[in-house]
């Protein structure tokens, strides 16, 4: 080295380069979605501080203007795929990323935006645009899975920040991020949450859907809407039968199948199920206010 | 005279809420064309709320946004509770309005402190910030987070809260429940006014534009206290406008223009308008609570603010004003009997705008006598701003011409950060290119 005062300084900047260096890079990614995910990361207030001494927070442009190019450790993935550019973006993605961890009900099952899958594309571009031949957009919206190999994916509309917390902590640590598959009702009952289904007759997706919220939904007195997706092996038919013994009616149970998580395998053919089943109600208006949350 | 032709680009805007881009090309010396391009994809949410049920309202529109999802929640409720003829009050529209001050506080304090005072002191992202600012950032985290806190007592979790329905809540506080929080208010609050205080010795680039304020103005009789827009009002202006939430449609239209996915609104009769912190603020001076009208004035803030730069002082003035609400509805609260009014379906249309932090968005809504919701328009106010954020940047980049490319690029991203855009409610929102051709 032949700069000035760099045999000074060089020990120390070297050391700190060299640790520089051994920090992960993350990277946070958004396809079509409502940010509210990424910004789960931003509302760990008492741990950002500390992350970011962890990790190089490579790439996060609702957080920051510096882009850092790839290779990332951990690439962070919010959003679903609705537009040819983004089906093409999220491979480049997965090409400059050792881990890819989806966020969310969008990244993971298509999120909301994918009630377009069983409609008219068109029609709904109508609905929105005065000129529809000025928008891009794929007739379906489909998870990141659908595109590329996902290595975790992380349920939940919104996701829990401190299971984001876990997921991140278990890349880094090297191990498999500790996440439990059962169902809400298990959270209920830690929680020592009164069942809302069988106490008081409140249509409850708890059932059949992956904890992680912590079951607020039964706590604040009203069923569970599904915002978690589908747990593992879920009996759907079941509980369906459950609900029309409470009286909903059929285009009402397959209607909380679709919502935030319509395009997880088992909700959408729950639904299906329940629609093949009512093809002649399906007419049938939705049920006002009152009691039950199926309405 | 050198013919001079510059075009700057920035293909993918940091530090807003979604996705777009914003292109500028100027040409001689003149600024020939700026395009704020929001290319964050469209999500339908007016056409799959087609056939659902009115009282589902709340939990789909809540997914347009996860930084201001109560507005959305809030504004479906005010208006399918106005085809059905009902409206909401006592105890249960202090709860919504305590709910919103949460939300307030904690989408202000993420706009000043993480995506707009970076611009300010020079740095990428608060990461950086931190490193010389670590009092600051701590300040504005424990802000942020006091915010959250109120929305998840109240909502049940601070992204798409759950406790929200048409008629009300699924349940209600007891009042000792809020008095943990109404501790964390008071340090809060004085949080915020140190805050104003940070703000205000920021440097601001001298420029004021004749907007048309759009806001919300609380109706009140006489000898009512004056009370600042969050929760409804009339939709009032500075050009004169003084509406019911049913005439909007008769004096604002929306228009596409090809290199946006979001539609841009405009009043019929005089074009751009902005809604938002200043004008709420410029319409609404006189009902701020005193500490927040003293710490306005303290900022050196008039009683109307036309520069756009400063909005982050305004911000900051209205989570001292936020957090003061929050305390007063937190200390006349009493339980209300019922933690929801029943609301009975009838073929209607309703009608419903509320304060989100970053302006008016509008809710209408037709329903069928059992419910269903046959027709939905949704008006974000990122929408609202886009054309008045394009004059903005005409405006900023004819006076900062000499400034070298890069230092251009940073203010015209900085101009589009003083309207704290939310591009991801926008589309039904953007990347900026500067061509100085």
């Amino acid at each position: 080295m032949t700069m000035p005062g760099a045999g000074r300084r060089a020990p120390g900047t070297a050391r700190e380069n060299a640790r520089a260096a051994r920090r992960p890079a993350l990277a946070v990614w958004k396809f079509a979605s409502c940010d509210g995910c990424q910004l789960s990361l931003l509302s760990c207030e008492d741990e950002l501080l500390a992350l970011t001494g962890r990790v190089d927070i490579a790439y996060f442009l609702e957080a920051s203007r510096a882009a850092v190019g790839g290779p990332y450790d951990v690439s962070l993935v919010e959003g679903s795929i609705t537009t040819a550019h983004d089906a093409e973006r999220i491979k480049r993605v997965r090409r400059a990323s050792r881990f890819l961890v989806t966020i969310g009900a969008c990244a993971t099952a298509g999120g909301i935006q994918a009630l377009r899958n069983f409609k008219n594309v068109k029609d709904f571009l109508q609905a929105v645009y005065a000129k529809p031949e000025y928008i891009d957009t794929l007739a379906a919206s489909t998870p990141i899975s659908a595109h590329v190999k996902v290595d975790f994916e992380l349920q939940g509309c919104p996701i829990n920040k401190a299971q984001l917390l876990e997921v991140l902590s278990a890349y880094l640590a090297g191990r498999p991020p500790g996440i439990r598959n059962h169902s809400v009702c298990v959270e209920c009952k830690r929680r020592g949450t009164v069942c809302v289904m069988v106490a008081q007759g409140t249509p409850c997706l708890g059932p059949v859907t992956h904890a992680g919220c912590e079951a607020i939904c039964p706590a604040y007195r009203r069923g569970c809407y599904g915002c978690y997706g589908p747990m593992e092996s879920p009996n759907t038919a079941s509980l369906s039968g459950r609900w029309r013994y409470l009286g909903v009616p059929e285009a009402a149970i397959a209607r909380a199948y679709r919502t935030v998580n319509t395009n997880a395998e088992a909700f959408r053919k729950a639904a299906e199920a329940l629609e093949a089943r009512g093809a002649g109600g399906a007419g049938e208006a939705g049920p006002g206010g009152g009691e039950s949350r199926a309405g | 005279m050198p013919v001079e032709r510059r075009t700057i680009k920035v293909d993918a805007l940091a530090r807003v809420e979604g996705e777009g881009a914003l292109y500028v090309r100027t040409s001689r010396g003149r600024v020939a064309d700026v395009r704020l391009r929001i290319y964050e994809p469209p999500r339908f949410f007016e056409a799959f709320l087609r056939g659902r049920a009115f009282t589902e309202a709340p939990d789909i529109t809540a997914r347009i946004c996860g930084i201001c999802p109560v507005a959305y929640q809030m504004s479906a409720c005010l208006a399918m509770e106005d085809a059905c003829g009902t409206s909401v009050d006592g105890q249960l529209r202090a709860l919504r309005r305590l709910l919103y001050c949460g939300e307030w506080i904690q989408s202000h304090a993420l706009h000043v402190y993480m995506l707009h005072a970076p611009d300010f002191l020079g740095y990428p992202s608060i990461v950086e910030m931190a490193r010389d600012h670590l009092a600051a950032v701590q300040r504005g985290l424990a802000l942020k987070q006091t915010g959250n806190e109120l929305m998840r007592l109240l909502g049940g979790r601070e992204v798409h809260p759950i406790n929200v329905r048409v008629g009300g809540f699924y349940r209600v506080p007891r009042p000792r429940e809020l008095a943990g929080i109404a501790e964390r208010l008071k340090r809060a609050r004085d949080a915020a006014l140190e805050t104003v205080r940070w703000a205000a010795g920021f440097e601001f680039p001298e420029f004021e534009q004749p907007y048309e304020f759009v806001a919300l103005r609380a109706a009140r009789g006489p000898g009512q206290p004056a009370e600042y827009p969050i929760d409804g009002g009339r939709i009032v202006s500075s050009g004169g406008l003084d509406l019911g939430a049913a005439e909007y449609g008769d004096h604002f239209v929306e228009e596409q223009v090809p290199h946006s996915n979001a539609l841009h609104s405009r009043l019929r009769a005089r074009g751009a308008y902005l809604v938002g912190p200043l004008a709420r603020y410029s319409l609404n001076f006189d009902a701020l609570s005193p500490p927040a009208k003293e710490a306005a004035r303290e900022a050196g803030l008039g009683p109307v603010c036309r520069n756009p730069f400063r909005s982050i002082v305004v911000r900051s003035v209205e989570i001292v004003y936020a957090c003061d609400e929050a305390l007063r509805l937190i200390g006349q609260y009493e339980a209300p009997e019922r933690p929801f009014v029943e609301v009975v379906p009838r073929a209607a249309t309703g009608h419903g705008c509320t304060e989100a932090p970053r302006g008016i968005p509008y809710h209408r809504y037709t329903i069928d006598a059992a419910g269903a919701i046959s027709d939905a328009r949704i008006v974000p106010p990122t929408s609202q701003n886009q054309a008045q954020i394009e004059d903005d940047l005409r405006g900023v980049v004819q006076r900062s011409l000499t400034l070298p490319d890069d230092r251009l690029t940073l203010r015209c991203e900085q101009a589009v950060r003083n309207y704290d855009p939310c591009i991801s409610c926008a589309t039904h929102f953007l990347t900026l290119h500067i061509d100085r051709g």
